[in-house]
């Protein structure tokens, strides 16, 4: 194989497009309800009249810089600027509070290059063998999956399970609401034409994070957060010295975002959840899980830039789109006139698709510098800004953000109603995160359910098809481990703190 | 500003009419602004591509871009209920499709009826087409149907969505083969064709477009009058003797309250894409077919057939009372 296709990714107008690919998508992830999809969606037109390589450079540049500009609004203003960064909003979130929001960006900013990097590669080297995965996964492995990501709601409510609980079958219900994907029944609307879209996973996000948070600034006399010190510049030294530590929760979120984001009916935000609740499990002693604990955001901002890559891979190979967003990538190509497939791959078809991918390398280094800068310009808006001018530009991009999502009026009362319940919820304890777990889940869950029941009754015993193949028997083994392991931790640090009392 | 000279010019046309009674240069001026067009699905989908692949052709014919927006939700519902809330001057359009506009009313109360829609044009439509892996065991059609004589309820279809075209599809071909088979809906055609790779389902109720874009899949037999012409080797039903031909239809609407004029103009150029060689074959390369069903009498027996045959359909397999 040649290294042709990395000079003319390199060419000019190419790496100008991946800059400005990157510093658009990252501007536009950090706006809560702007999704990467849509910045693709919106910009398709124009990649009509451009190369095709050059075209899948831009639009590969703006889905990295969106993925990695939901942290921002998620470490800011505990508002996921993207679906796949609500697993960021834990640790960063809390770190913003006490006065790391800098250190928390740079991090971020870090694991997402490494992340993106790793996706990559493994898309450049490995990515007809790992399209066969997306193959493996059937209707009851997603099921089971979706179960796996509903006992996260243990480790996320560690202490009030019983409310998780209550929050996450909140969630489940409200995702009932509207036509059903499969079914096609009309669910909970009560005869409202308002209703019958369901509820949009961005305005539930939007309404259950950032309404409370907007609502407790205004209730509330003290800063929106804390600033310890006068601004010290990105805190790069710090971060790279965090990560070098934790260089093996990097890698592995990396690898754990890779997989979940070949998986077409899985994405960025189970990948970070899943990337963050393994980063709790293996955590030191000592660590501040919960508290603003940077690990958490290594394991989700690496795991949510790995799907980049990794979402590529099914998409390219088998033309089934990993992610929504890889769905309007292969639209574009089909307009285009590029016929996906393994002789992409090969010598000689190969010339476009490894431009693209040398691109993508392109484009997430650039995230470093990009990402650095606007990062900081970010935190410093965001700390110096008056409270009064914070929140209604806050509220409006909400607004607008929901919006956009679907061009509906509908979502934005959606919205408005799911905050203010969202935020008289957290007054008696009930966190966001498990509720919007259960929506996510849902419907993962209830497709795989009733796909894999039908699949299995005309076959012969539904029963063998959930626990006799071999990935699902994995997973339920994954989902006993996760679901008693907080059981076991304490008992687990008793004995471990004996033995070292014996030594 | 040019809103309001487009109604002066509009009215001035209009008062030419009154007067002369000669009817060209009425609506010159149309379009002289972007138009939007919606979908009401979201992006990557046969629709969406559909009207990707017109953008650059209304461009070039008539100056003008389309604005392609997408409103998704219940299965398209949400769009369909809220186009006749929309303004007609002409700017705003949006994509219908059959059966979907002709099922959801039947089946619930869904915000809209499906005389309510002014459809302007039928543009292409997607051939229902069985779909199987490269190496299935079902060579021909008769493998399947001995298979699935010999196994009633075995045969797994996947397809998208219930009620749907493919749905509609399995039902109608199973009918007409004497044969008893599981269908399976999905989320869309995406999922459908991934379940159908794994080995999850044995076939699968899809289209024509299917084999153009994913890999591994072949078609054992078309639902069209005459063989497509990118699968010269593939036979329609009606070769092997299954009365079936029909898929799902794409068309444009516009709001009820668009005029007479507008509606025609607008059906007129959607027409000239229609008839551009170019799209045609990029059309036919992407595994669509094409169909030329106008505003007027034609689009009026065109929807009177289509009811008769899905709801009938649809009655059959008591998804509607």
């Amino acid at each position: 194989m040649s290294f042709e296709f990395m000079w003319a990714a390199l060419s000019p107008e190419n790496f100008l497009l991946a800059l400005g690919g990157v510093v658009a998508g990252t501007v536009i992830g950090a706006l809560p309800g702007l999704t990467a999809t849509m910045a693709i969606a919106v910009l398709v037109p124009f990649t009509f009249s451009m190369p095709t390589a050059a075209a899948l450079i831009l639009m590969g540049a703006i889905y990295t810089g969106a993925i990695y500009g939901g942290a921002y609004s998620a470490i800011l203003l505990n508002t996921p600027g993207t679906p796949s960064a609500i697993a960021t909003t834990f640790e960063g979130y809390p770190m913003a509070k006490r006065g790391d929001g800098d250190l928390a960006i740079t991090v971020a900013c870090l694991a997402s290059v490494i992340g993106g990097m790793v996706g990559a590669l493994f898309l450049l080297g490995l990515a007809p063998p790992l399209a066969e995965v997306a193959l493996e996964f059937g209707p009851t492995e997603y099921f089971w999956l979706a179960m796996f990501g509903l006992t996260l709601i243990a480790s996320l409510s560690e202490g009030n399970t019983l409310k998780g609980l209550i929050g996450a079958c909140f969630g489940l219900l409200i995702a009932c609401i509207g036509v059903a994907e499969i079914s096609s029944d009309v669910r909970f609307t009560f005869g409202s034409n308002v209703m019958i879209g369901g509820i949009e996973t961005v305005s539930a996000l939007i309404g259950l994070y950032c309404v409370p948070v907007l609502i407790d600034l205004v209730a509330t006399p003290d800063r929106h957060l804390k600033v310890t010190h006068e601004t010290r510049g990105f805190r790069l030294g710090e971060a790279t010295s965090i990560l070098s530590r934790r260089w093996v929760n990097a890698v592995r979120s990396s690898v754990i975002g890779t997989i979940v984001g070949i998986l077409p009916g899985a994405g960025g935000s189970i990948a970070s959840l899943v990337a963050y609740s393994e980063a709790r499990r293996t955590a030191p002693a000592g660590n501040k899980f919960g508290d603003g604990d940077p690990d958490g955001i290594i394991a989700s901002e690496g795991a949510n830039n790995a799907t980049v890559g990794g979402g590529l891979i099914p998409t390219l190979v088998l033309g089934i789109p990993g992610t929504p967003t890889d769905a309007v990538i292969l639209g574009a190509l089909l307009v285009q006139g590029v016929r996906t497939g393994p002789n992409l791959f090969t010598e000689g078809g190969g010339s476009i698709v490894y431009t693209f991918m040398a691109g993508l390398f392109i484009a997430t280094a650039l995230m470093l510098p990009a990402g650095l800068l606007i990062g900081r310009y970010a935190y410093k808006s965001i700390i110096t800004i008056p409270k009064a001018l914070l929140v209604p530009s806050v509220a409006f991009m909400c607004v607008i953000g929901t919006y956009a999502i679907r061009n509906s009026t509908s979502d934005i009362a959606i919205m408005v109603v799911l905050g203010v319940i969202g935020w008289i919820l957290n007054r008696f304890g009930f966190t966001p995160s498990p509720i919007v777990l259960g929506l996510i889940l849902s419907r993962i869950a209830e497709n795989g359910f009733v796909q894999g029941w039908i699949i299995g009754e005309a076959t012969g015993n539904p029963l063998t098809g959930f626990f006799a193949r071999p990935i699902s028997f994995v997973l339920i083994l994954v989902i006993l481990l996760s679901l008693f392991y907080p059981m076991l931790k304490p008992r687990l640090v008793r004995r471990l703190a004996r033995q070292e009392g014996r030594s | 500003m040019r809103r309001a000279a487009r109604m002066v010019m509009t009215a001035a046309a209009a008062a030419m009419v009154a007067g002369v009674g000669f009817s060209t240069g009425a609506v010159a001026a149309y379009p002289d602004q972007p138009i939007t067009y919606y979908i009401p699905f979201g992006p990557g989908g046969e629709s969406d591509v559909t009207a990707r692949f017109q953008q650059p052709f209304f461009k070039q014919k008539f100056g003008q871009d389309f604005i392609i927006t997408y409103k998704p939700g219940g299965g398209g519902a949400v769009g369909w209920s809220q186009l006749n809330k929309m303004k007609g001057d002409g700017y705003t359009i949006m994509g219908t499709n059959i059966p979907h506009i002709i099922i959801q009313p039947e089946q619930s109360q869904i915000g809209y009826q499906t005389d309510d829609l002014v459809n302007v044009y039928f543009f292409h439509f997607t051939p229902d087409a069985i779909v199987v892996k490269d190496d299935s065991q079902f060579k021909t059609l008769k493998d399947l149907v001995d298979y699935a004589k010999a196994n009633p309820g075995k045969v797994t279809f996947g397809g998208s969505g219930k009620g749907s075209a493919n749905h509609l599809a399995q039902i109608m071909f199973d009918e007409a083969a004497g044969i008893k088979s599981t269908y399976v809906a999905f989320g869309g055609t995406g999922p459908s064709v991934t379940a159908l790779l794994g080995g999850q389902t044995m076939a699968q109720w899809g289209y024509t477009t299917v084999p153009k874009q994913f890999e591994r899949t072949r078609l054992l037999a078309v639902a069209m009058d005459q063989r497509h012409p990118g699968f010269p080797d593939v036979p329609t039903f009606k070769e092997l003797g299954y009365e079936m031909s029909g898929g799902t239809y794409r068309g444009i609407a516009v709001p009820k309250s668009a005029s007479e004029e507008t509606r025609k103009k607008l059906a007129d150029m959607i027409e000239a894409i229609n008839k551009d060689p170019a799209f045609i074959k990029k059309m036919l390369d992407g595994g669509f077919a094409m169909l030329d069903v106008k505003y007027g009498k034609s689009m009026d027996d065109f929807m009177a057939k289509m009811k008769t045959i899905y709801i009938k359909a649809a009655k059959e397999a008591a998804l509607v009372k």
